[in-house]
């Protein structure tokens, strides 16, 4: 397969503070006890790909990741792992390690993705078009929890959150037209030439853009060179080639035009081959001069790929989300988590000790060392390894993660308590992140704070 | 009158009928046609003709709507007449749908109706005052009071008032054909509208995709552009008339946050049939200046969102629908017929008016026959072609995909392509006819030639030899002088039209002599010897556009022409796209497209602004009160969504223009009258007196005016505008300012339009900024260091 693989495990996204530190980027924030990148690098094995770059921002972070990459993936994977410099953008990591790309196309990963659905699929939708990009698209996750939360919350649920709009061909094929981020607050505006090429435009906005896509590699860096402004992947680079698609400005100012029409010759045959079609799609009609005589236009295309609805696709890119993703994958999702949980549907590791009274509801998690006092009780939440818990402990849909220590008689409720924190006596935290190796003394209520140490 | 006594029966028996609610279900379904399009497309028959009665494959079009409706089960039709209403009524009354079972065709005369809103208000109205008559009955027999003139005066009434909407209703157009059955439009029609009370209407699309490069359809109508909720099939969006220099749709936000899927077409086309439920009368009422079916009546309940009126479509996928809008869908719409599509009503059955044909098939094309046809051995019919009854075709003549009239004469070595040739009409040897529409009784003499796209009129004769242009339009109508280049003129010009037609038609039989040699005297050198008739002049969107809407197809060297011209727009929008996209960059890492956005909201605040400076501007020519002034400029901000930030700064942009604009007087020195110890030298080579004569416009002008700007000015931040916004004028527009920087700021503070935080905020903002940017702080800096002292002193 002719395809090179990039992981894009970002650095410490400020959105994700303060699950993230310089110890822990966010490619190793633990979702069921396992980094999430894990996820994203064992799809890509189940679809056979060993080759593989993970970019991360920052040389700190690159060292973390580096480092668990290298312990946990040693025989299976043959991985590189690039710094770029931070805030560089998507579009900047790729720039940076643009020398490393050779191969004809490139599939780019969000190393934040946590999902099941097969990237050979994506991959496969790209070359069956010839496609320039090919962009995976799910369906919105549904934020927020099941349960009854406050009003607030239950208003949420209701409504899921809106990331893009996504306009697509009939045949749900191709991408027209895509919206993101500021533009989503204003009203949409279709351009009427691609409209009337392809006379008829689905417009969801309950799908997104998953982060995941191929590339036609020197496409990918012809864009990136002459645009050099291009930040960001989803916000720039996708928009601008859906956008320039039926009068397409690449391919022409780029590799030596005799070759790429040589190479444009062989494709047209190959995708006929390929897309098994005797109607040509929307794209070469258009470039079809008055009499269906040669091309006179110059178009590409703008591929998508829909994950259906039976297959979890979400991104750990904001706090709600690291919750939603830890609660699915030892919920409904639990397929993705390559446990095997025990007929009351949760998984405690054989080691962790449990104290007299002490219940592990479903959809729970304890990990290796742990142990917990007596009486506690443990609802739809993910425990770390090597925690110690106190008696009279309640923890309700939280994460808390490794080397946690917790007083008697604490209340957790939505909260995620990160790694080596201090939990003393009787401290109740209600929908509240505890940053890495805080102490919250005894007594305290929190409720919807972010407890952190300042940094220093 | 005896039929006038049937329709008071028939009215009484409807308004029983109305007061029954039980009946609701069984109710017969009913139609309103509109026999007039309204519209000038067919000029110059229309003036002679109504659109309705002009053949279609020899028969006149309301045959085909009026089959249509009969077959789909409709029980009653109002026709409603405008132009040449007499005609339409009297075809009717000696057609066969005066008799016909179970299927009742009523007229509905006015002459003072522009458009189809007036008809469907005209229709209410009666509609009311029908229930309102037999209200005043019952009371009248309740209350005993037999007043014979009350009893007159109401069947007076219901003479006129002889019919009755009841129930839902297809609204249609006389020149319509369609073979689709209404059976399951009508039943989800029902069925929506059972559930929600909004649904008011069911509009019937078909597929037809426009050509992407005259962005017409195949029936030569406006690309149109649809948004469909593709569950519940609503239309959310409609856009005729496609404003072809905006290159997007606007699809508003609140449209994608209530769907989260649309589909937007721009392969559909409607077909102008409408189920309506009985609110539509009532909304054109309601909103009286609701004229066009499309244009007013969709867009206005699409866009209303207060009563949530809904409009859903139906989409037919086999059967077959299609609206004579133009000659081009004239020329389209019978070759379906001809064709087929349109099967049952086709030349070769038999519906009602017109005479079954004899279909004779030749190879795999049919032509259609009529057993009285003198034909010529040597003559040649091609393929998909109807000749009528009594028609002589002479040798050597050469005829194809054309529909020719009854009682036609067509002489020998006549060429005849792609034309519609009425009845009656006598083509002389030697003629060529392409792709032209000949009226009744035209007279072709020996050797005419017709270009494409021409269309002759009545009883226009051609001279021998003469070649008429392409596109041109020849009557024996003189052309009405009156030109409405305007949408809405176009109404009203038309019912002139109809009106000095009438008066024409009156003394044409008596004056026809008298006015054929006339014209003919006038006009001979126009239409060659002989002839008779005006070719019209070219006027409406001019000749550019006539070849749009014409019986012949589009040349080759216009697609090309356009196709390139496509493609240069192309670029436009793209190389727009990237020159923004770099602006849109540098302000963030924010997407590239947002740039387009961005460009919008620009423009909207360039146009405040311009719109804030000519209220100023008028109000101190008027010397209107300042408090006037406040509420034109808090309508205007509304209006444009701006923020009292934006207000602030356009006031004070236009109280400075109008600084710069006032004559400078003549006095010198009035740099004391301000003396400000904090200003530097003025660099600049502005010569000094002229800026001291500024300084004191605007010291005066910021004197009438600060309660305006104060208005404004509610929070330190718009302060803060105030000063970046004469920043920015100073580097840009009025750069007559800039010596003067320090001074006018100096006099805002006095004025107390500054606060000293304000100014102090500004200056600590400006701290970081680049060192060209801070021109100005420099200039102050006297003044600031002033203030801050001040400030310092005071703690």
């Amino acid at each position: 397969m002719d395809f090179q693989v990039v992981v894009l495990a970002g650095g410490t996204s400020k959105k994700l503070v303060p699950l993230v530190s310089k110890e822990v980027p966010k490619a190793l924030l633990p979702v069921a006890n396992r980094p999430v990148l894990s996820y994203v690098l064992e799809q890509l094995e189940l679809s056979n790909i060993k080759d593989l770059i993970v970019v991360v921002e920052g040389a700190d972070a690159a060292l973390c990741v580096g480092g668990w990459i290298s312990a946990a993936y040693v025989d299976r994977l043959h991985v590189e792992v690039a710094t770029v410099p931070e805030d560089v953008g998507t579009a900047g990591a790729l720039r940076a390690i643009a020398h490393h790309l050779t191969a004809k196309d490139v599939l780019v990963v969000s190393g934040d993705l946590v999902s099941d659905v097969p990237p050979g699929a994506v991959t496969a939708a790209h070359r069956r078009h010839d496609a320039v990009v090919t962009a995976m698209i799910c369906s919105v996750p549904v934020s927020g929890l099941s349960e009854a939360g406050s009003s607030g919350a239950k208003d949420k649920t209701k409504k899921p959150g809106r990331y893009n709009i996504i306009g697509m061909d009939p045949t749900k094929q191709f991408l027209l037209h895509i919206a993101t981020g500021a533009e989503l607050e204003k009203d949409t505006r279709i351009r009427k030439s691609i409209l009337r090429a392809v006379g008829q435009m689905d417009i969801r906005a309950d799908l997104m853009d998953a982060h995941m896509y191929a590339f036609n590699r020197s496409v990918l860096q012809e864009v990136l060179d002459q645009k050099d402004k291009f930040q960001s992947l989803k916000q720039d680079v996708l928009p601008y080639l859906v956008r320039s698609q039926l009068k397409s400005e690449i391919l022409i100012n780029g590799a030596p035009q005799g070759q790429q029409a040589k190479e444009n010759g062989n494709d047209k045959v190959s995708y006929r081959i390929l897309a098994n079609a005797s109607t040509p799609s929307f794209h070469e009609l258009y470039a079809l001069g008055p009499n269906g005589s040669a091309p006179v236009r110059r178009t590409h295309k703008c591929c998508v790929y829909i994950a259906s609805n039976s297959k979890y696709c979400v991104r750990l890119n904001s706090i709600q989300a690291f919750m939603d993703i830890n609660r699915d994958v030892i919920g409904e999702a639990n397929h993705l988590s390559g446990y095997n949980f025990s007929a009351q549907n949760n998984i405690i590791h054989p080691s962790a000790e449990l104290g007299s009274k002490t219940t592990v509801g479903p959809h729970c998690m304890l990990g290796e060392g742990s142990q917990m006092g007596d009486k506690c009780s443990v609802k739809r939440s993910v425990i770390g390894r090597h925690c110690r818990i106190g008696s009279n402990v309640k923890v309700v849909n939280s994460v808390v993660m490794n080397h946690v220590t917790i007083g008697d008689g604490c209340s957790i409720q939505g909260s995620v308590i990160c790694s080596n924190a201090q939990l003393q006596e009787r401290v109740a935290l209600k929908d509240c992140q505890v940053g890495l190796g805080y102490v919250v003394s005894a007594g305290c209520e929190y409720k919807g704070e972010s407890l952190a140490r300042k940094e220093k | 009158m005896g039929a006038q006594k049937k329709r008071a029966a028939a009215a009484a028996a409807a308004a029983r009928v109305s007061e029954d609610p039980d009946d609701l279900a069984r109710q017969p379904l009913q139609a309103i046609l509109l026999a007039d399009s309204f519209t000038t497309k067919f000029r110059p028959i229309t003036l002679e003709r109504p659109k309705v009665l002009l053949p279609l494959v020899n028969v006149p079009m309301i045959n085909y709507t009026l089959a249509w409706l009969e077959a789909a089960g409709v029980a009653e039709v109002f026709v409603f007449c405008c132009a040449h209403s007499k005609q339409v009524i009297d075809y009717l009354e000696n057609s066969e749908w005066f008799s016909q079972p179970n299927f009742t065709v009523k007229t509905i005369e006015s002459h003072n109706i522009i458009s189809a809103g007036d008809a469907l208000r005209l229709i209410y109205e009666q509609n009311v005052a029908l229930v309102d008559i037999a209200c005043l009955l019952k009371l009248v027999s309740l209350s005993r009071l037999k007043l014979a003139t009350c009893y007159t005066l109401t069947i007076c009434f219901l003479v006129v008032l002889s019919f009755k909407i009841h129930g839902d209703f297809v609204l249609i157009s006389g020149d319509t054909v369609s073979n689709m059955s209404l059976t399951q439009a009508l039943q989800e029609h029902k069925e929506r509208k059972k559930k929600d009370n909004n649904a008011v209407m069911t509009m019937i699309i078909k597929k037809s995709k426009p050509s992407p490069i005259t962005r017409q359809s195949r029936l030569g109508t406006d690309e149109l552009f649809m948004a469909i909720d593709p569950n519940t099939k609503q239309l959310l969006y409609y856009e005729d008339k496609a404003d072809h220099s905006k290159g997007t749709i606007c699809l508003d936000k609140m449209l994608l946050a209530e769907n989260p899927s649309i589909s937007l077409h721009n392969d559909k086309q409607d077909c102008y049939i409408d189920i309506c439920s009985p609110e539509v009368l009532s909304l054109f009422t309601d909103n009286f200046d609701y004229q066009h079916l499309r244009r007013h009546f969709v867009k206005g309940l699409l866009l209303d969102d207060i009563m949530g009126y809904k409009i859903f479509t139906h989409e037919i996928h086999s059967s077959y629908a299609a609206r004579i809008d133009n000659y081009r869908s004239y020329d389209i719409v019978s070759k379906d017929i001809i064709q087929r599509w349109t099967y049952p009503y086709v030349p070769d059955v038999k519906f009602c008016g017109n005479r079954a044909t004899k279909l004779e098939r030749r190879g795999i094309c049919f032509t259609a026959f009529n057993s009285e046809i003198e034909q010529s051995r040597s003559a040649q019919v091609g393929s998909f072609t109807v000749i009528g009854y009594g028609t002589k075709i002479g040798s050597n003549s050469k005829i194809s995909d054309s529909v020719i009239g009854e009682g036609c004469t067509i002489g020998s070595n006549v060429l005849i392509e792609g034309s519609y040739i009425w009845d009656n009409v006598i083509i002389e040897d030697g003629c060529e006819l392409r792709h032209v529409i000949v009226c009744d009784g035209v007279i072709m003499k020996a050797g005419a030639v017709l270009k494409p796209g021409v269309v002759l009129s009545f009883k226009v004769v051609i001279g021998e030899r003469f070649v008429v242009p392409a596109y041109s339009k020849v009557s024996l109508l003189q052309q009405p002088t009156v030109h409405d280049s305007d949408e809405e003129l176009e109404y009203a010009d038309n019912s002139s039209g109809t009106v000095e037609f009438s008066s024409i038609q009156g003394t044409a039989d008596q004056s026809n002599g008298e006015m054929t040699s006339e014209s003919s005297e006038a006009h001979k050198p126009k239409l060659g010897t002989g002839g008779v008739g005006y070719i019209w002049s070219i006027c409406e969107g001019g000749q550019e556009e006539e070849w749009r809407h014409s019986v012949a197809p589009i040349p080759e060297d216009k697609l090309t022409e356009l196709s390139e011209a496509m493609d240069d727009d192309q670029e436009l929008v793209t190389q727009d796209r990237t020159a923004l996209s770099t602006s849109g960059e540098l302000i963030s890492d924010s997407n590239a497209s947002e740039g387009d956005d961005n460009e919008d909201s620009k423009d909207d605040s360039v146009y405040f602004e311009k719109e804030v400076e000519a209220t100023f501007l008028r109000a101190v020519e008027e010397n209107v009160k300042v408090d006037h002034v406040i509420l034109e400029v808090n309508s205007l901000r509304l209006s444009y969504n701006m923020t009292s930030a934006d207000c602030a700064g356009a006031v004070f942009y236009s109280m400075m223009k109008l600084a710069i604009k006032t004559p400078h007087s003549s006095a010198i020195g009035l740099l004391t009258l301000y003396p400000s110890p904090f200003s530097m030298v003025a660099s600049n080579a502005y010569p000094i007196y002229l800026s001291g004569e500024l300084q004191q416009n605007t010291a005066n002008i910021i004197t009438t005016w600060q309660k305006l700007l104060k208005s404004y000015l509610l929070e330190i931040d718009e302060e803060i505008e105030i000063i970046l916004k004469f920043e920015e004028m100073c580097l840009e527009s009025a750069k007559e300012f800039s010596p003067l920087f320090a001074r006018i700021l100096h006099i805002l503070y006095d004025k107390d339009i500054l606060q000293e935080d304000a100014i102090l905020r500004w200056a600590d903002e400006k701290e970081g900024a680049d060192e060209s940017d801070k021109v100005f702080v420099r200039q102050s800096e006297k003044f600031i260091q002033w203030l801050r002292e001040a400030s310092e002193e005071e703690d």
